[in-house]
C-alpha cells in the first residue's frame, strides 16, 4: 500500500499489512515530561460545551432522564441523517441520530426491550417497526428464549445467574477504530475481500460458511460507514491526512459501532498515543498549534460524552447511571522498554479539566511502576480532583497481552483488533453457597431450584462438609452457566452480529468466554466463619436453613490476613476449573472476572442471610471489595488482600473500588499526590489488578443526595466505571455512602 | 503466662495506611496503655493497660514487611503511637532494630512524659523522628488538662535536641484550653531553644472521639467546648510565627 497521506511517517510492516501496532512503534514520540505544556479551553470549545451542558440539563429534566427517542428509524451504521450540536462550532462531527441526546432504537437485540424502554419514557415504538420485529424478523432475544432449557430458566429467575446479555446487546467488543484513520475504508475493504478469498475452500463446512457470511457482512458494514461519513460531507475511503482528520475518521469508526449496537460496554480502545503521531506531525509542519490540538481532543471527548443508549429502568438497576463504557486506555509501557505515554495521553486526561469531570470516556490508566513520574503525578492529581479515573496493572497484563491491548468495559483486557470476548455477566457464588447448604432449595422461597442435592442437616456447620457440598453446587452452577452463555452468544452472532466492530478486527481472532462471579467476599467470610468460629444453623419448620448465628470471632477478608485471604484466593480458581469442564461456543477460552459493576446491590437484595452474619438483602461488596465495614486495618491491608487474588484465575479482571477522604490521603495537595502515586506503585507491585480511586468526603455525597441540583457534574467511580452520582438510584447512593470510605479521625 | 516484654507488645490496633503521622506512607502501630488522661483524647480506648492484645515481635515485623512496596518508595516508614508507646520501650528497641534492617525508617509519636532511662536512650538511637506532642507549656494548666506535670516532656524535648534527634512538635489546639496568647508565646520561646525541630504541627481539637468515651461509660469533660476551626489554627500559627 502506498498513500500520499503517509508522508513523513517511518515506513515498516504496517504498510504491507494491517498492523497498527507496528505503525505506532515506528512513529510515536514518548513523552517523559510534566503537564506544564497543556493549554486551557478555547472560547469556541467553551461555547460549544455550554450548549452541551444546557442539553444535559434538559435531558435530566425529561421523563426518566431521556431527552428524546427516534422511535421510527431502525438504527444501523448509516440509518440517520447528519446531526449536529452547533455545526459552526464543531471541530469533530457525528451523532448517533439526527439530534444530540436523541436515542435510537436498536431492535435486533430484542424488540421487547425497545418497547419497554419507550414505554418507560412515555413513548411508543412505531407500529411498522413493531410489526416487522414481531412477525417478520427474529431477534437475538427471541433466539435465546427459543432454546433456553428449564434448568437455565430456573437458575435465571432465582438469581443464581443474573445480568445475562440475553435481552440486550453483549458489547465488550473493541473495534480497532484506528484502522479507519490509518488506512482509510477502501484498503480495509480490500483486505476483507482477500480474507474472503482465502475462505474459498473445498471443505465447505459450517465453520467456513459462517465465516464467509460474517466477512461479507463486515464488508457491507464498511461500505455503510462510508455512506454515513458522506452524510457529514467526508470521504473516508482514503487515509486521514492530518490530525483533525485522524480524529474524525477514528470517531466515525466508533460512531458506526454505537449506531449499530446497543452493547453493554462500547469501549473505544487505546487511541490517544496513536493520534499523537498525527498531532506531532502537524505540530512539526507548523499546521497545528497546541491550542488547536487540545481543541480537537476536547471536541472529540465531547462527542464521546454524548453517546446514549435506550435502556429499560431494570437495566439501570444492574448498571446504573446510563453508562456506555467508552473506555479509553492510556499510558502503559512498550515491550521495548519505552513508555507509551505521549503528550496526547496528557491531552486526553486534560479534558477532565477543560470540560470538567465526567464518567465518560471511562479513562483508564495502564499503570506500570516504570511510567514517567510526570505522568504518574498528573493522573494522581486528577484523580484527587475529579474521582474520574481508574487504574489497571500494565506490568501484569503486558506479560500475556503485549503492548497494544485495551480495556473493554471495566476491567477486561483484550488485544486490540485481535481478540474479542463473549460477555457473560456473573454467577452469584454467595447464593451458590446457600444452595449447597440447602441442597438446591432457595433460601428465600423454599423452592427446589436445582435437582435435589443432599442438604446439610447438622446444627453447626462443618467446614469440610460445607466445602464438599459447595464444590458440587459450583459444578452444577458452572454447567448451567456455560449452557446459557453458549445459547446467548450463538444467537447474538446469528441475529445481532457486530459487523462494523468485527470489520475492524483481524480474520482470525482470540475469543474468550468471559464468565464472572459475584459475592466473593461474602463467600470467603462465610467459609472463614465456619472454619474459625462456630456457625449455628437456624431452620424453619420445613428444614430450610434461613439464618445463621456466628459464635466467636473469625478472620475477615480485607485485613491482609492469610487465613481468610487464602480461602478467597482459591474460590476463583475452583470455579474456573469447574467452568472449564464444559465446552464453549466457538471454542472460546474460559475466563473469569471478579466484577459486579453496580449489581452488587441487586445481587445482595436477592440473597438471604449468609453464614458470615450478613443479613438478608444487604448488598455484597462491589467486585472483589471486602464487605462494607469489615476491613479494620486500613486501606493498604485491603489492597494486599485483593492483590493476593490470582490474576491467572481471573484474567478477565479483578475489580477494587477504593474511596478515601482527602484529609486521610495527606495534609496538603502535594503530599496527597505523592502518597497516591506511592500507593498505586505499591498496590501494583503487589500484583493488584485494578483499582477505582475516589477521593471525597462522605458529607459531600450526603449533601449531593439532598441537593442533586448543586452537583450536576459530581462524578464518582463505582465498580469498573464512573457515574454522575446524582444519576444513581437512591439505594445505590446509600450503598456508596455506607461503603468503607477510608478516613482517620 | 508472663510475656517477655522485649518480644511481646500490647497492641490496640494497626493502620496500614497512615499519612499524617510522619512523612510518606506509614504503617501505624497503636500500642495499648497510657500514662496520661488527656481530656480531649480521641483514642480513649487505648488508655487501659489491661486492654489490647499481645502480639509477638515476629508477627508485627512480618506484618510491616508486607507493606514495604508502599512504604519505601513513598519515603515513609513505621510510626508507633498509642496510648503512650514509650511505656513499652523494651519491645520498641527490638522492633526498631528489626525494621531498620529492612530499610524501614522509624518514628515515635509520644508526649515525652517519661523518665529518660537507659532503655529510652537506647531506643532513641534507632529512632529517625519523634513526633513530640507538647501537651501544654504552662505546667499548672498542663496538670489540669492531661493529669500530669509537663516537666518530663520539656526535659525530653531538650534531650532530643542535645542528641540531634529530629522532631516534629505537635500541639492540640483546644479553644479556651491551649490557645491562650501568652502560653503560645511561651511555647514559641521554648521551641527557639531547640535545635532539631523540623516542623510544628497544630492539630485542631475535634470531638469525633467522644463516642469512644461514651462507649466506655466515661464522662466526656469537654462536652461544652467547641471544636477548633481554621481561624483558630491560623491565629495560633501567627502567634507562633510558623
Amino acid at each position: 500500500m502506498k498513500f500520499e497521506q503517509w508522508k513523513d511517517f517511518e515506513s515498516g510492516d504496517w504498510q504491507r499489512e494491517i498492523n497498527v501496532r507496528d505503525f505506532i512503534q515506528r512513529n510515536y514520540t514518548p513523552y517523559e515530561g510534566d503537564a506544564s505544556f497543556l493549554k486551557g479551553i478555547t472560547p469556541k470549545t467553551q461555547k460549544l460545551w455550554d450548549e452541551v451542558l444546557e442539553l444535559y440539563k434538559k435531558e435530566k429534566d425529561s421523563e426518566g432522564g431521556v431527552l428524546d427517542i427516534d422511535t421510527k428509524t431502525i438504527s444501523t451504521v448509516s440509518s440517520h441523517e447528519a446531526g449536529y450540536i452547533n455545526k459552526e462550532l464543531e471541530e469533530i462531527v457525528g451523532l448517533q441520530t439526527d439530534a444530540p441526546l436523541k436515542r435510537a432504537i436498536m431492535p435486533f437485540g430484542g424488540i421487547k426491550i425497545v418497547e419497554k424502554s419507550c414505554q418507560a419514557y412515555g413513548r411508543e415504538v412505531d407500529p411498522e417497526v413493531d410489526k416487522i420485529f414481531h412477525t417478520v424478523r427474529k431477534t437475538h432475544n427471541d433466539g435465546v428464549f427459543s432454546v433456553y432449557t428449564p434448568d437455565i430458566r430456573a437458575a435465571r429467575s432465582s438469581h443464581l445467574i443474573t445480568g445475562l446479555p440475553d435481552g440486550y446487546g453483549r458489547g465488550r467488543i473493541i473495534g480497532d477504530y484506528r484502522r479507519v484513520a490509518l488506512y482509510g475504508v477502501d484498503a480495509l475493504i480490500k483486505e476483507k475481500q482477500e480474507e474472503l478469498e482465502t475462505l474459498n475452500v473445498d471443505d465447505f463446512t459450517e465453520k467456513v460458511i459462517r465465516e464467509r457470511e460474517e466477512i461479507f457482512e463486515q464488508i457491507k458494514a464498511l461500505e455503510q460507514l462510508k455512506v454515513m461519513a458522506s452524510k457529514y460531507g467526508f470521504d473516508i475511503s482514503n487515509p486521514a491526512q492530518n490530525a483533525k482528520e485522524a480524529v474524525q475518521w477514528l470517531y466515525f469508526g466508533y460512531l458506526g459501532a454505537v449506531k449499530d449496537q446497543n452493547g453493554a460496554a462500547m469501549s473505544i480502545g487505546r487511541t490517544s498515543t496513536f493520534l499523537d503521531i498525527y498531532i506531532e506531525r502537524d505540530l512539526k509542519n507548523g499546521t497545528l498549534t497546541e491550542e488547536q490540538a487540545q481543541e480537537i481532543m476536547d471536541h472529540f471527548v465531547m462527542k464521546l460524552r454524548l453517546v446514549r443508549f435506550l435502556r429499560t429502568p431494570e437495566y439501570n438497576e444492574l448498571f446504573s447511571g446510563d453508562p456506555v463504557w467508552v473506555t479509553e486506555s492510556l499510558g502503559g509501557m512498550g515491550i521495548d522498554g519505552r513508555t507509551l505515554v505521549t503528550k496526547n495521553s496528557f491531552r486526553m486526561l486534560h479534558t477532565l479539566e477543560n470540560l470538567g469531570p465526567a464518567p465518560e470516556p471511562n479513562l483508564t490508566i495502564l499503570w506500570s511502576t516504570r511510567l514517567p513520574e510526570g505522568f504518574k503525578k498528573y493522573t494522581a492529581e486528577l484523580s484527587i480532583k475529579t474521582s474520574s479515573i481508574q487504574y489497571e496493572n500494565d506490568d501484569e497484563m503486558r506479560v500475556t497481552l503485549g503492548d497494544d491491548y485495551g480495556i473493554a468495559c471495566c476491567v477486561s483486557p483484550m488485544k486490540i483488533g485481535k481478540q474479542m470476548q463473549f460477555f457473560g455477566a456473573r454467577a452469584n457464588l454467595a447464593k451458590t453457597l446457600l444452595y449447597a447448604i440447602n441442597g438446591g432449595r432457595d433460601e428465600k422461597t423454599g423452592k427446589q431450584v436445582t435437582p435435589r442435592f443432599e442438604p446439610i442437616t447438622s446444627e453447626y456447620l462443618n467446614y469440610d462438609e460445607v466445602l464438599y457440598k459447595f464444590d458440587q453446587m459450583m459444578d452444577y452452577v458452572a454447567k448451567i452457566y456455560i449452557k446459557a452463555l453458549n445459547a446467548i452468544h450463538y444467537m447474538h452472532d446469528k441475529y445481532s452480529y457486530e459487523a462494523i466492530e468485527m470489520a475492524l478486527h483481524d480474520k482470525d481472532i482470540i475469543r474468550t468466554m468471559a464468565c464472572g462471579i459475584a459475592g466473593l467476599s461474602v463467600v470467603a467470610d462465610s467459609l472463614s466463619a465456619i472454619k474459625y468460629a462456630k456457625v449455628k444453623v437456624i431452620r424453619d419448620e420445613t428444614g430450610l436453613a434461613i439464618d445463621y448465628q456466628v459464635e466467636g470471632d473469625y478472620p475477615k477478608f480485607g485485613n491482609d490476613d492469610e487465613r481468610v485471604d487464602s480461602i478467597a484466593a482459591q474460590i476463583a480458581g475452583r470455579f474456573l476449573k469447574k467452568l472449564k469442564r464444559y465446552p464453549t461456543y466457538r471454542d472460546s477460552k474460559h475466563t473469569l472476572s471478579i466484577l459486579t459493576i453496580t449489581s452488587n446491590v441487586v445481587y445482595g437484595k436477592a440473597t438471604g442471610n449468609t453464614p458470615d452474619g450478613r443479613r438478608d438483602g444487604e448488598p455484597f461488596g462491589p467486585g472483589a471489595n471486602p464487605l462494607h465495614g469489615r476491613d479494620t486495618n486500613g486501606a493498604l491491608a485491603v489492597m494486599n488482600s485483593i492483590a493476593r487474588l490470582p490474576f491467572e484465575d481471573a484474567e478477565d479482571g479483578i475489580s477494587y473500588t477504593f474511596s478515601i477522604t482527602p484529609g486521610t490521603l495527606g495534609q496538603d495537595e502535594e503530599t496527597r499526590v505523592n502518597n497516591l502515586v506511592s500507593m498505586l506503585d505499591g498496590y501494583f507491585a503487589q500484583t493488584g489488578h485494578h483499582i477505582n480511586v475516589n477521593v471525597f468526603d462522605r458529607a459531600l455525597l450526603e449533601d449531593a443526595m439532598e441537593h442533586p441540583e448543586k452537583y450536576p457534574q459530581l462524578t464518582i467511580r463505582v465498580s469498573g466505571y464512573a457515574v454522575h452520582f446524582t444519576k444513581l438510584t437512591r439505594e445505590q447512593q446509600l450503598d456508596v455512602i455506607n461503603r468503607t470510605i477510608h478516613e482517620r479521625i | 503466662m508472663e510475656k517477655d516484654l522485649s518480644y511481646y507488645a500490647k497492641v490496640h490496633s494497626i493502620e496500614s495506611f497512615g499519612t499524617v503521622d510522619g512523612p510518606g506512607i506509614r504503617f501505624v502501630l497503636f500500642l495499648q496503655g497510657c500514662n496520661l488522661q488527656c481530656k480531649y483524647c480521641h483514642n480513649r480506648d487505648t488508655w487501659d493497660i489491661n486492654g489490647g492484645e499481645y502480639k509477638s515481635l515476629d508477627e508485627i515485623v512480618e506484618k510491616i514487611k508486607k507493606y514495604k512496596n508502599y512504604i519505601i518508595p513513598s519515603g515513609g516508614g513505621i510510626t508507633v503511637t498509642g496510648g503512650e508507646p514509650l511505656l513499652q520501650v523494651k519491645f520498641l528497641i527490638e522492633l526498631f532494630k528489626k525494621v531498620k534492617q529492612e530499610g524501614i525508617t522509624t518514628c515515635i509519636d509520644t508526649s515525652g512524659m517519661v523518665n529518660i532511662t537507659t532503655d529510652i536512650k537506647e531506643l532513641l538511637q534507632y529512632t529517625d523522628l519523634v513526633l513530640l506532642d507538647i501537651k501544654h507549656i504552662d505546667d499548672e494548666k498542663c496538670k489540669q488538662l492531661v493529669g500530669a506535670s509537663n516537666k518530663k516532656e520539656i526535659e525530653f524535648a531538650k534531650y532530643l535536641s542535645e542528641n540531634n534527634i529530629k522532631m516534629w512538635i505537635r500541639q492540640v489546639i483546644v479553644p479556651g484550653y491551649t490557645d491562650d496568647e501568652k502560653d503560645l508565646i511561651k511555647l514559641k520561646e521554648f521551641l527557639k531553644t531547640l535545635k532539631t525541630v523540623e516542623k510544628v504541627q497544630l492539630l485542631p481539637y475535634h470531638d469525633m472521639g467522644k463516642f469512644k468515651w461514651e462507649k466506655l461509660g466515661q464522662k466526656y469533660e469537654l462536652e461544652n467546648v467547641r471544636q477548633a476551626n481554621d481561624d483558630d489554627i491560623k491565629r495560633a500559627k501567627e502567634i507562633l510565627e510558623i
